[in-house]
């Protein structure tokens, strides 16, 4: 049992964003939200995360709707890593991954030796163990991304929800993130806008287009010449020459209309 | 790695933290050593000439224990006892009780320009402490400070809902508590004139840069009681103050809910800067500046820093207030005048650091 939204909607300012999408992430593995910009994959994600509600529909996490589950009760359980974050307080790493603690600690007390313990592995588990001490300021794009990585981690989430987190990355650490991400033993959900990388990475894929969902599956099934065309309006040839006998995209040009 | 080379590393860490955690403690005991001999010796300075032993003995006098101060006249005594000591208090509990106000602040509007002052706040806690006390606005049911917190809150809405329409950046919400700042003091200004009595000039004076040549012990009483519950009440929010570092929709993720936080820690703060404004009028930028000196001591953690800016800016402000007495003594200079020629290099400073962060 994991999250699980069912024909969720969610207008804003009269206009609908979502229209009624089902959603349920297998558990332990990576499910990949495409779409163009204006899908409804941000929105998507906020509503899983509770920090939304939808306007129609429901959203539940082990069978309990979100909405009757405390706030501080679902950032125990799904932690969010947003497309691109910043701070004017001068936080080291290790500070920014003790902020994934904050659900777990109370009031006037100070941080126990779990949170430490769990601190300390959310920054083995990411690579950073050595760099705790350094300024955000001074990180790269992917090193902040790998921090927000660790401090969703140190949240000790069973459910983990990335909003682009390779927006911005260089080649290198976008390949890195998404591996990162993959190898976690979370069920996680990505919102991402590179196919070959969703195609990489991901078990499962599902497919918004104007706020419903138009394809879902494994990539092989989902990632064909039509779909690409469709929603995208994209002429593609898709080989499947990627890792693994994954599919691969290569993009011939875009399509009148 | 290993189960075991990752129970080492996870040690290793705790242990290292542990040593970082003991370093407040000694910041914080430093700070209560600091404020008990700097109320003990400021209280002994001033343009009165009354020896130190004199003094202390008065004030043991008063306490109930020591041998009494026979010796001392009941002038001397009531200066001691009804001037010099309510008005060093009163400085210990404003410079506490700012300082706090503007690092909740700044936390909370994620700006690090953020302070009762330059957020226009004070100037609006002005405007209702003065419509109070000189038009006796609210017919003898609204005391000063309760005016003063109408006003706190009337600016703050102003400030929050201007900078909103501006597109609430650092700057914008800086450019909105300007011209808050700005109508408020002229409000305030324009209704002490309309007093037009002798005591006209002074009273503009203290309204808009702030004095604590007024105090007694009653402003001491609840100014104490104000910081005591809005410290309380932010200590208790710590963590979720921590948790805004990265916005409001990370503090949500972490499960913060972020529009009842923001209106318990936005009304705590109006209502301890409106508590210290209707004694000692507008101080400014003790709030700006004491914060990002404290946070290069203690980390950015709010259950570090917020005790520890209390203290200091207890301090700060005993010394800015000594400073303030005896530079041009017999002639007084408002304590705000010193605290801005202090807090506005502060305050050009961190607008500088922050262009440099963009």
């Amino acid at each position: 049992m994991t999250l699980n939204a069912e024909r969720v909607s969610r207008t804003a300012g009269g206009r609908l964003i979502l229209d009624g999408v089902d959603l349920s992430p297998r558990t332990g593995a990576t499910t990949g939200l495409l779409g163009p910009n204006g899908s409804g994959k941000s929105t998507l994600l906020r509503l899983l995360a509770g920090v939304l509600a939808p306007t129609s529909g429901l959203v539940s996490l082990d069978g309990s709707p979100l909405d009757r589950l405390g706030r501080r009760d679902v950032a125990r359980r799904v932690a969010v890593v947003e497309q691109q974050t910043d701070t004017q307080v001068e936080l080291t790493v290790r500070d920014v991954v003790r902020l994934g603690r904050i659900p777990h600690r109370r009031a006037w007390t100070p941080a126990s030796a779990a949170d430490e313990a769990a601190v300390a592995a959310a920054l083995e588990r990411t690579g950073l163990t050595g760099q705790a001490g350094r300024l955000w300021h001074t990180l790269s794009g992917g090193e902040r991304q790998r921090v927000q990585i660790a401090r969703a981690l140190a949240q000790e989430p069973r459910e983990l929800l990335l909003d682009e987190p390779t927006n911005h990355l260089d080649i290198q650490h976008q390949l890195d993130v998404l591996a990162l991400v993959a190898a976690l033993p979370v069920t996680s959900v990505v919102a991402l806008h590179d196919l070959n990388l969703a195609a990489m990475y991901c078990d499962h894929l599902v497919v918004l287009a104007e706020g419903r969902v138009v394809a879902r599956g494994e990539p092989t099934e989902v990632l064909t010449t039509d779909l690409v065309a469709k929603v995208y309006r994209v002429d593609a040839e898709i080989t499947p020459t990627g890792p693994a006998g994954r599919p691969h995209v290569r993009f011939l040009g875009t399509l009148p209309g | 790695m290993t189960s075991a080379s990752r129970t080492a590393a996870a040690q290793a860490s705790v242990s290292g933290i542990r040593a970082s955690r003991r370093a407040p403690l000694v910041w914080a005991a430093a700070g209560i050593v600091a404020l008990c001999a700097s109320v003990a010796v400021a209280v002994t300075i001033g343009p009165a000439d009354i020896g130190v032993a004199d003094v202390w003995s008065v004030i043991a006098a008063h306490l109930g224990v020591g041998t009494g101060a026979e010796g001392v006249s009941p002038i001397r005594d009531g200066i001691v006892w009804d001037l010099r000591l309510p008005r060093t208090l009163l400085a210990a509990v404003c410079g506490a009780g700012l300082a706090v106000c503007g690092a909740v602040l700044q936390s909370l509007l994620r700006n690090p320009l953020a302070d009762p002052f330059v957020l226009g706040v004070s100037s609006g806690a002005s405007t209702g402490a003065v419509l109070v006390v000189v038009l006796g606005v609210g017919g003898g049911a609204l005391s000063v400070p309760g005016g003063a917190f109408i006003g706190a809150v009337c600016s703050f809405a102003l400030v929050m809902l201007l900078s909103h329409s501006l597109g609430g950046t650092t700057d914008r919400v800086v450019l909105a508590g300007v011209a808050a700042m700005q109508l408020f003091s002229a409000l305030t200004s324009f209704v002490v004139m309309t007093a037009a009595d002798a005591e006209t000039t002074r009273g503009v004076l203290f309204w808009l840069l702030g004095s604590l040549g007024g105090a007694g012990w009653g402003d001491v009483r609840t100014g104490t009681a104000v910081l005591v519950l809005v410290l309380a009440v932010c200590l208790a929010h710590a963590r979720t103050l921590d948790a805004f570092a990265f916005g409001q929709d990370a503090a949500a993720a972490l499960g913060v809910r972020v529009a009842r936080t923001r209106l318990v820690l936005l009304c705590a703060t109006a209502l301890l800067t409106a508590a210290l404004v209707a004694s000692a009028g507008a101080i400014g930028f003790v709030g700006l500046v004491l914060p990002h000196a404290v946070r290069a001591l203690t980390g950015p953690g709010h259950a570090r820093l917020l005790p520890v800016c209390a203290l200091a800016g207890a301090v700060f402000l005993v010394w800015v207030d000594t400073l303030a007495r005896t530079v041009l003594a017999p002639q007084e200079v408002p304590v705000g005048v010193v605290t801005s020629l202090i807090g506005v290099p502060a305050f050009v400073l961190v607008l500088y650091r922050t262009r440099r962060a963009r």
